[in-house]
């Protein structure tokens, strides 16, 4: 032991050991081996003999801390049931009855917060600082917030009801955090639910559920089964389930996407990241290495919003670099309960071995590497912070989620190229912006693909502000008024049954010659706001419910859609132009279609053989329509969220981008309108397939379109076989949402093709009555065609 | 400039300051809510226990300017407080330390003009150094000749170095070029006496104008930059403390010349001691935690400090009443 005055002179920091004794009491009460919890009570552990148990390792020593159970089908199933039994009880509480659960579960928190702390850094191997001053005091903060949420459900979400039982599965690098944000919303809104902690780290999810029974949550409201991958399938593929939730990995959500795929459970999905650290010349340098420090040694940078690719203006990155060499030497790694350490363990062997991996590829491919003279410990799973410069998106190392405590840097010149770099990734999570000029901060924020966007800041959290990810990040949001949306659903869904569709039989050979004595009109696709023939050549014979030829419309292929989506894409100016401006185009297409109102319903009626009276009645309820979507287009506003600094987060809506829409059978043309309006309202461009039977209503709009001021590109048609041509745009990677109204069969395949890039998916009923303005429009419409971006503003000077 | 070897110096080159820069003064920006949040996870991510702990707090004590500006101040208490310098822990403290070999006194007895004679007299054969404030202290506002002689009359007094105080409306008006004239006067009037210079940051209002102000009396061959003279609203703070630190750093290493940094007034408790020494370590590093680097301006911590180490000698909490008052 040093002396005091040896001590004196090195001025060095010494063992700060925060104490595991109660947390090895918990284990011990236990004997260290744990089942399920279900339906309020403990199941017996699996028995020793693989795999029905597995082993709960420390990383940081490699000991086992304990054993936890290999969940079954059966077990799956038997929690399922526990939920199921347990929810018409909890969704009929008052909203203050749960408000009060959620109310207890915050303040069990709090009383068991070290607790808490010593165990998740146990099990995980993160920092004790961490789970004590972050992850902790966030999951008190997520219950208490939604106790608010609880609260007032019925009155700020009116005409909605919880979707039932909810299965949840949540990764390793923020256990009970994860469970926070997934269980709070889930139990706020009046679910119930069944949870699978990660297998590396089940513990604090076992401790919050024995708590919570404690603190007098009714069996079966929350259960948690243990295990790995298998247990996640069978509760993902349990047909009693009506919800998945999931935060992970890409790959993995993307199977799920799959495995749900017209199943009816609702998704969200919370995904991997390669998210952009921005730090422009005028920004704060000694202030942006702090804020790296937090990015990627943050939880051993296992995070998956963490800022891990580091942009630097070029004519600075030198001095930067520097700076944060010198900060590097100054981190300690060690042992994760030690109260005066940066970093802990890394999870598991595997991760180690993985980084460790990509640090190689990273080598070999020429980057240049740099890492403290000081070792980490030589047992247990350590890896030191490390900085990667002279990388280019090229390389492996800036494409590819390391999920460790590695930086990869690169330089640009410009904004726009600062822009260019951020979004060449197929992610979209989060983002940090470094700037000392509000003008710059607030004008690149808008145009990074991410779902959190923090200026001069980084790894911010809070329960009242949404988190969740653009593009292969995943989608629906965590947090907040937008995070609850995703535990809700419709109390009256369609008043219809779904309708059968009819098959569009190829017109046979003895039709009827034309007689009509107009003009010959043979409607094209409009594609680019020019209307264009069909690539294929070929045209389909469109028929009168009697068989009888009305006209031909253009057969649409493949390149048809890329054709399409390209335009849509070029009339990106549309997002960027103001609602004014877009109320008074949908106004005006409203003006255009009721001065052409007979024509119309004649259209409809020759087709569909609707009445006169009917047919005018879809014509001027799609005329109000579209003046409802005018109405939002400047309405639609986000909302500033009241988060704990000084400063705001600007939840933000913006258009998702580019969207498919596959048209209803019925109403040819208010079907038509009520899925574009609100997608254009706000902002999006769409490439729509109308109505396979009737698409005269939808090509005849392209005349009005064309005097409407419609810009070019903003909506495309392209008619033909509908499904064939969603199967297109669902699997196309440059399509960023489809919306699909029509079979079950067609559901499935869009939301089965929609995994390749994780793009945004809705499907209304085709039951829907497009004539209900409740059925037919609305919020619910709007919420769809945007997506929430949560912009953090830190200020003061 | 005249310049010399100096007892607080420790054989380190004496700042000689640099030309102003202006372009390098205004590129300064500090983030406040980024140092805020920095400043906030220093204490958060460092701890010292046990023998650490006694070692760090007995450190302090040795980078202590034991302070009395009062106006009450006689030449009574001002001999009480240089007595306490010499010994400020009690012997049989130093004794269970095992550190008698060490000596441990404070840095240095800080003063008005009026008691320097007082404090060299009552502190000679010690090695301990007395500053004085100076220059129109706190307010600064004298005319300049005045504050000017003050200076020579300190240092013809004895003092060894000089606390001044700069006239922040250069600072709050930009009117830099003023300020460094002002503070290389100063300078040049201190002779090998070393000059502390005070920025009274909690009337800069922001963090970028003190990390400015902290530059051009770098620039103008500041030996220490002080925050406070203890009579603002607003003393040390660790967000300030940052804002200074970085610019000594950034001036380190272009110019190679070590200035020293002094937190002073509202520093009572050995906890908010440790606190700024964790951050001297992480943001400057060990060279930086000794006397000719570091100083804290404060009366009333010394008592919290011996009560800590007393408590880590016996194990029980300790009362004021049982050390020495200063």
């Amino acid at each position: 032991m040093a002396t005091v005055a040896e001590l004196f002179e090195t001025m060095e920091y010494g063992p700060a050991p925060e104490s595991d004794a109660p947390a090895r009491t918990w284990l011990a009460q236990h004997d260290g081996a744990f089942g399920h919890f279900i339906g309020g009570a403990w199941t017996k552990p699996g028995k020793r003999a693989r795999p029905a148990t597995f082993d709960v390792i420390d990383p940081s020593t490699g000991r086992r801390l304990a054993t936890a159970t290999q969940g079954t089908a059966s077990d799956v199933e038997a929690a399922v049931a526990a939920a199921r039994k347990a929810f018409p009880a909890w969704s009929r509480l008052t909203p203050h009855q749960r408000a009060r659960h959620l109310y207890a579960l915050a303040r069990m928190v709090q009383r068991n917060a070290r607790l808490f702390a010593v165990l998740e850094s146990m099990d995980n191997g993160k920092p004790i600082r961490e789970t004590r001053d972050l992850d902790i005091p966030l999951v008190a903060r997520h219950f208490y917030h939604h106790a608010g949420w609880a609260q007032l459900r019925d009155a700020e979400f009116p005409g909605y009801q919880p979707v039932g039982v909810i299965g949840q599965i949540i990764p390793w690098n923020f256990p009970l955090l994860m469970l926070a944000w997934k269980v709070a919303p889930a139990l706020a809104a009046g679910n119930t639910v069944v949870l699978k902690p990660a297998e590396f780290t089940p513990l604090s999810a076992l401790l919050f559920a024995e708590l919570s029974h404690r603190a007098g949550l009714p069996p079966g409201v929350l259960n948690i089964v243990t295990g790995d991958g298998a247990t996640g399938a069978a509760l993902v593929n349990h047909p009693g389930v009506d919800k998945i939730a999931f935060t992970g990995s890409t790959e993995v959500g993307r199977i799920i996407r799959r495995a749900t795929a017209g199943s009816g459970k609702k998704l969200s999905l919370e995904l991997g990241g390669k998210s952009p650290f921005i730090v422009y010349d005028d920004a704060d340098l000694d202030g942006v290495v702090e804020g790296v420090v937090d990015a990627i040694w943050f939880n051993q940078g296992q995070v998956c919003c963490a800022g891990s690719r580091l942009l630097v203006q070029e004519g600075i990155a030198d001095r930067l670099y520097a700076k944060l060499r010198a900060r590097m030497e100054r981190l300690r790694v060690g042992p994760p309960l030690d109260k005066a350490v940066d970093m802990g363990a890394i999870v598991a062997p595997v991760q180690l071995e993985r980084i460790r991996e990509l640090v190689r590829t990273g080598q070999d491919e020429g980057a240049t590497m740099w890492q403290p003279s000081w070792a980490v410990p030589k047992e247990g799973c350590f890896y030191p912070p490390t900085l990667f410069t002279g990388v280019f998106p090229s390389s492996t190392i800036a494409q590819v989620e390391i999920f460790g405590p590695v930086m990869v840097s690169m330089t640009f010149r410009t904004p726009d190229e600062s822009v260019a770099l951020a979004n060449n990734t197929p992610y979209g999570l989060a983002a940090s912006i470094w700037t000392e000029n509000i003008n710059l901060a607030l004008d690149i924020a808008p145009k990074i693909k991410a779902g959190v966007v923090w200026i001069n800041s980084t790894n911010l959290f809070d329960a009242a502000s949404g988190f969740g990810g653009y593009r292969e990040s995943g989608f629906g949001r965590e947090g907040g008024r937008e995070g609850m949306w995703e535990y809700l659903t419709r109390a009256r869904g369609a008043k219809r049954k779904p309708q059968k569709e009819p098959r569009v039989t190829p017109p046979t050979s003895d039709l009827e010659p034309r007689t009509s004595e107009s003009v010959d009109r043979t409607a094209k696709l409009f594609i680019g706001g020019k209307q264009v023939r069909p690539d294929s050549g070929y045209s389909r014979v469109i028929v009168s419910p009697k068989g009888k030829p009305i006209a031909e419309v253009g057969d649409g292929n493949r390149k048809d859609i890329r054709n399409a989506v390209e335009a849509a894409h070029a009339a990106k100016g549309w997002a960027r132009s103001s609602g004014h401006l877009r109320a008074q185009v949908l106004y005006y297409i409203g003006e255009n279609l009721d001065a052409r109102r007979g024509e119309f319903a004649a259209r409809i009626a020759s087709m569909t053989g609707a009445s006169t009276r009917d047919a005018a009645r879809e014509v001027d309820a799609s005329v109000r329509r579209l003046f409802t979507y005018a109405a939002w287009a400047d309405k639609w506003d986000g909302a500033v969220h009241s988060v704990p600094i000084r400063g705001v987060a600007l939840a933000m809506h913006e258009p998702i981008g580019v969207a498919g829409v596959g048209c209803p059978f019925d109403a040819p043309l208010l079907g038509f309108i009520s899925l574009v309006a609100p997608l254009i309202a706000t902002g999006n461009a769409v490439i729509a397939i109308p109505s396979e039977p009737h698409p005269l209503a939808a090509t005849d709009l392209y005349q009005v379109f064309e005097t409407s001021d419609l810009p070019a590109g903003v909506v495309n048609i392209v008619t033909g076989a509908r499904d064939p041509l969603m199967k297109v745009l669902a699997e196309h990677d440059d399509v960023e949402a489809v919306w699909y109204c029509g079979s079950a069969d067609g559901v499935k395949m869009v939301e089965l093709a929609s995994a390749s890039n994780m793009k945004r998916t809705w499907c209304p009923s085709s039951g829907t009555d497009w004539l209900d303005d409740a059925e037919g429009e609305g919020r619910e419409f709007l919420r769809a065609a945007v997506q929430v971006k949560n912009i953090w503003v830190p200020y003061g000077e | 400039m005249p310049d010399g070897p100096s007892a607080a110096s420790n054989g380190v080159p004496r700042n000689t300051g640099e030309p102003l820069d202006l372009d390098r003064v205004l590129a300064i920006r500090v983030n406040r809510s980024a140092a805020e949040r920095r400043a906030a996870t220093i204490p958060a991510r460092r701890t010292v226990k046990k023998e650490w702990q006694a070692a760090w707090l007995l450190r302090a004590v040795t980078l202590m300017d034991l302070t009395t500006l009062a106006g009450d101040d006689t030449p009574g208490n001002v001999r009480r407080l240089c007595a306490k310098a010499r010994q400020p822990l009690r012997p049989d403290l130093v004794e269970a330390l095992r550190v008698g070999a060490l000596a441990p006194t404070v840095a240095a007895v800080c003063v008005y003009h009026r008691y320097v004679p007082t404090a060299v007299e009552a502190l000679a054969g010690s090695g301990i150094p007395v500053a004085a404030v100076s220059t129109g202290f706190p307010a600064g506002l004298s005319p300049f000749g005045q504050r000017v002689d003050e200076i020579h009359a300190s240092v013809a007094a004895g003092a060894r170095e000089i606390d001044v105080v700069i006239t922040r409306a250069h600072a709050l008006i930009g009117d830099w070029a003023a300020l460094y004239d002002e503070v290389r006067a100063f300078r040049s009037a201190c002779g090998t006496a070393h000059l502390k210079v005070i920025l009274a940051t909690g009337e800069l209002a922001t963090l970028t104008t003190v990390a400015r102000a902290s530059l051009v009396a770098m620039m103008a061959g500041a030996d220490f930059i002080k925050t406070s003279t203890g009579k603002e609203g607003v003393n040390a703070t660790l967000p300030v403390s940052l804002a200074m630190v970085r610019q000594i750093r950034e001036y380190a290493e272009r110019t190679g010349f070590r200035v020293g940094y002094k937190p002073a007034g509202g520093i009572r408790t050995a906890r908010q001691a440790t606190d700024y020494l964790l951050l001297m370590k992480e943001e400057l590093g060990r060279d930086w935690l000794e006397p000719h680097l570091f100083r804290f301006g404060a009366s009333s911590l010394l008592t919290d400090i011996e009560r800590q180490l007393e408590m880590f000698v016996t194990g029980r909490y300790a009362a004021a009443h049982r050390h020495p008052m200063p």
